[in-house]
């Protein structure tokens, strides 16, 4: 149980995706320009994070290990994360067409966010059990979400700031990204 | 031709215009070597997936275009994954997450939609060829000043790319590190965004006033 915690934990803060390990950086460059988009797109990605990580942890320990053909599963895992992305969006359009309205923008692009397919690759390079590969799936969302969301938060604040014109838009984004990485930094050693 | 080679270097260069391919370019430039195994791998990806593109432009049909430029992408980076486990697994075992995420490199997807399953072999070569070279000197640049701050060194540890002869490449410029924060996450974010900088001004000197309109990075300003 406690390492389980500490799994989430570790995911969550201590080597958060975005601003420790470099992954997706493109929606959290390109969507936290306002609160709200960022916050879809946090929950999209979750929902597809989530599933993916478990669906491809199942298909690489019961298919791809006994065939012999774990050379094999980075192909293996994108038609997954793709495949995962359309039912999703057609289960969304059929049930909910609120939510589907919310979130349908964003769901295509995650196919190509990298942190997705950088959450089911590291669970299957640690080696973790399905519960152990959940968990952290779900500590790398929630991870993922909550610099979305600051930094959306933080974004919206800096569109209103005058800025010399060489550090205007992606500057001055990454300088404020960098600050943020700094104070996650904060969180290295615990749990170690 | 040569126009396709010097557009995707300079004037749509994938990393400083149209920031494509981020979480590489910040996570792999920590040291020279590290960067120029992640530029290889890249330049192979692209290269050889907009030839196999460009080939087989008439029979891949347009509504599964998407997929099928994935699965090519994808077989590329396993080929890449296969070679360098094969060669250079040092270096590799340091930047294999980075390698195997080649494959959701927008910039290479990008590069595949707009130009290489519209255009013969030869322009998707000459393409592919400046968008690599281009991703190249932006991860270079960057790796040269960050080993330099974060590890007072430059092209250490080549050897792991090109064999025990490239160890004497290596060039100690301190003794002691200037800034061993440049080596950690947020070192890479803060030079990052200092070089993003230095580019956009040397742009917004160059252009007149009424390019800068049409200037990608400066579109954000409110």
């Amino acid at each position: 149980m406690t390492e389980l915690g500490l799994i989430l934990f570790s995911a969550l803060l201590v080597n958060n995706f975005v601003l420790a390990q470099f992954l997706g950086l493109c929606p959290f460059m390109g969507i936290t320009r306002s609160f709200d988009t960022a916050f879809a797109t946090g929950l999209a990605t979750t929902f597809v994070l989530t599933l993916a990580a478990v669906t491809s942890h199942t298909l690489y320990h019961y298919l791809l290990v006994p065939l012999n053909l774990t050379y094999l599963k980075i192909i293996v895992f994108i038609i997954v994360i793709a495949g995962l992305v359309q039912v999703i969006q057609l289960y969304l359009k059929a049930t909910s067409p609120v939510l589907h309205q919310v979130l349908g923008v964003y769901l295509p692009l995650i196919t190509s966010n990298c942190a997705v397919l950088g959450v089911t690759l590291l669970a299957i390079g640690q080696e973790l059990t399905l519960l152990a590969t959940f968990v952290f799936a779900v500590g790398a969302a929630a991870g993922f979400n909550l610099v979305m969301v600051l930094f959306g938060a933080l974004r919206e604040q800096l569109a209103q700031s005058d800025l010399p014109a060489a550090f205007a838009g992606t500057p001055i984004t990454l300088l404020s990204a960098g600050l943020m990485s700094l104070a996650f930094m904060g969180f290295q050693g615990i749990g170690s | 031709m040569p126009n396709d080679f010097g557009r995707a270097v300079i004037e749509n260069n994938p990393a400083w215009t149209q920031l494509l391919g981020l979480c590489p370019l910040l996570a792999v430039s920590n040291t020279v070597a590290n960067a120029m195994g992640l530029a290889i791998a890249s330049a192979f990806v692209v290269i050889g997936s907009n030839i196999s593109i460009s080939l087989l432009r008439r029979i891949i049909p347009d509504i599964a275009r998407l997929p099928c430029f994935v699965l090519i992408i994808a077989t590329f980076t396993t080929l890449t994954v296969m070679m360098l486990e094969a060669y250079a697994f040092d270096l590799y075992s340091r930047i294999a997450l980075f390698v195997q995420i080649i494959v959701t490199n927008c910039m290479i997807l990008g590069r595949a939609e707009v130009f290489a399953s519209r255009q013969p072999v030869g322009r998707a070569v000459m393409d592919a060829m400046g968008t690599a070279l281009g991703f190249a000197i932006a991860l270079l640049t960057l790796g040269a000043i960050r080993e330099a701050l974060g590890q007072g060194t430059l092209l250490n540890d080549m050897d792991l790319l090109f064999g025990p002869a490239a160890a004497s490449l290596r060039i100690d410029l301190f003794s002691t590190p200037p800034l061993s924060l440049a080596l950690l996450p947020p070192g890479a974010f803060l030079i990052a965004g200092l070089a993003f900088a230095a580019v956009q001004g040397l742009r917004n000197g160059v252009n007149t006033p009424k390019d800068e309109a049409d200037n990608t990075l400066t579109t954000e300003r409110p």
